[in-house]
């Protein structure tokens, strides 16, 4: 499959990257780790003109934990963060996933920067940086501004980046009561279902907890009824976890496809929530 | 657009479109024909090669973007002459039958151990997730990849995947009769 001609250059900074975008304008895409672009421009789902590679940007590669912040680069690999004893003992639910992602040639090259960017309704991150509750930095001609998680992620390939925009980092308050499980789709590891949880446990029982969800609906979203049920409830107590993360999808229109039909995915929901409860309060 | 790549420790300048495929420059412009197409959609991992050495598909990466990189094919990681351990082992074990899948399975292989020296075959299976093959049933790959690590382990690499293999090189009996003649060596069958 050979993809649309196009041309193709290299930023050397994020003022160069965002210069290139500004000349070439709506025909130009960034390109990052590639490994979903790339996929898209094979099969002429996309054909820009122009691709900007930002690889090579030193200062968006890496990872830095401290006084209780974790800050990544959005260039930085899946690899990267699944090896990151850092983010193992400060996220665990972003460890998690990325150790969980693709298999380990996808890992290689694609990016947390990309993967967030490109809004695919059944990638992992989406869940997990809503239960970290995370905080975009987009960087524009204007200068920069933050979003959070849950304004980020709009619908289906559909985020809160506008057209001249890059994303430059990712920053989260530590949690070390946070996990993610999925159940991944045997051929693509996509989330069918994943869940991220994130607790504040005091005295053996939540005191708060953040719920996402990914795979089932447009985009992924914060489970708020699960959220407030959780409440108080002794996360070793199996029935009461059950009790608490019962309809995690409510409200919420599940798809359907050749693999999961939209019941299926919605019940899955609840029983992927519930074991990312158990594992997010065994984790430390 | 010129590109300059440094494959299997040798630097090459080559015209290419930017939309060629790595893998098809280098089956195509360097006739490294080594690494193959399977699915073409970054599933199978049939084209795997090492980017600075790293395993990544090369079905799903421009060549333009390796462009002052250094990739390693399987022609670099040993020759006929003088087999990678790795590919010792996969022979020995029988980690191949049709073969198509085998040289990207031996580039992804050859990542595997630089990471963890000595996986378990849990850790060889999900290190080989990437990588697909729709022959072996994935058992004498995983035994391979167990006898490399081993060999490569004990340092003499080729003498130690034989001694550790349980399965031994095929030997071809000459027949009772006398009335074939099985050649033991490509020289012989051309004459
Ligand atoms: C075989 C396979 C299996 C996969 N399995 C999974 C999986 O299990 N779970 C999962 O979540 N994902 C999975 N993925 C997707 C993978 O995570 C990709 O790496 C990711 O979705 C895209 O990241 P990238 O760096 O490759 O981005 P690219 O493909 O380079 O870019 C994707 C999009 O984001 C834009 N973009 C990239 N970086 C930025 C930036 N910094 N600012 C603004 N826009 C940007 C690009 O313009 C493009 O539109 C899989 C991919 C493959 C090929
Ligand atoms: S040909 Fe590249 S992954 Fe199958
Ligand atoms: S040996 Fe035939 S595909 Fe693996």
């Amino acid at each position: 499959m050979i993809p649309a001609a196009f041309d193709y250059v290299r930023a050397s900074s994020v003022d160069d990257a965002l210069r290139l975008l500004a000349e070439h304008g709506d025909d130009a895409k960034l390109l990052a780790g590639g490994h979903s672009l790339i996929p898209m421009m094979k099969l002429r789902l996309a054909a820009p003109a122009v691709l900007i590679d930002i690889a090579g940007i030193p200062q968006l590669d890496g990872i830095a934990a401290s006084g209780g912040r974790v800050t990544i680069g959005a260039l930085t690999k899946h690899a990267a963060l699944a090896a990151s004893d850092d983010l193992r003992k400060h996220a665990p639910a972003l460890w998690d996933a990325a150790n969980d992602l693709g298999d380990p040639q996808v890992r290689n090259r694609g990016t947390i920067g990309g993967a967030s960017a490109h809004g695919d309704p059944s990638a992992d991150y989406p869940a997990v940086l809503q239960a970290l509750d995370a905080t975009f930095t987009l960087a524009g001609k204007g200068g920069t501004r933050e979003i959070r998680a849950a304004e980020f992620f709009l619908g289906m390939f559909e985020t809160a980046l506008g057209a001249n925009e890059l994303l430059t980092r990712i920053a989260f308050d530590a949690a070390p009561n946070s996990a993610y499980v999925k159940f991944h789709h045997p051929a693509s590891h996509y989330a069918v279902v994943g869940a991220a949880v994130v607790l504040t446990l005091s005295g053996g029982t939540i005191a708060a907890a953040r719920v996402a969800i990914t795979g089932i609906g447009d985009a992924a979203f914060r489970a708020g009824g699960v959220e407030s049920a959780l409440q108080g409830v002794n996360p070793n107590d199996a029935v009461a976890v059950k009790a608490a993360t019962a309809g995690a999808a409510r409200g919420v229109q599940a798809r359907a496809d050749t693999f999961a039909s939209a019941s299926y995915r919605a019940a899955m929901a609840d029983v992927f929530a519930a074991r990312a409860v158990a594992k997010a309060a065994s984790a430390r | 657009m010129q590109i300059d790549l440094t494959v299997n420790g040798k630097q090459t300048f080559i015209d290419v479109e930017p939309r060629l495929l790595l893998v098809h420059a280098l089956r195509d412009s360097l006739n490294l024909t080594g690494t193959h197409v399977g699915c073409d959609t970054s599933s199978c991992g049939a084209c795997t090669v090492l980017l600075d050495g790293v395993s990544v598909k090369s079905c799903t990466v421009f060549a333009v973007q390796a462009s002052g990189h250094e990739v390693t094919t399987i022609e670099g990681i040993g020759t006929a002459d003088s087999l990678h351990p790795m590919q010792e082992a996969f022979w020995t074990a029988h980690g191949l039958q049709c073969g198509y899948c085998t040289t990207g399975m031996i580039v992804s292989a050859v990542d595997l151990l630089k990471r963890n020296p000595d996986p378990s075959d849990d850790e060889i299976r999900a290190g080989l997730e990437g990588n697909l093959c729709r022959c072996t049933g994935y058992e004498n790959i995983v035994k391979a990849v167990r006898a490399a690590g081993a060999a490569m382990r004990a340092g003499d690499p080729r003498h130690s995947v034989n001694e550790l293999m349980p399965i031994h090189p095929p030997t071809v009996e000459p027949p009772p009769s006398g009335e074939a003649i099985i050649p033991q060596q490509l020289q012989e069958a051309k004459v």
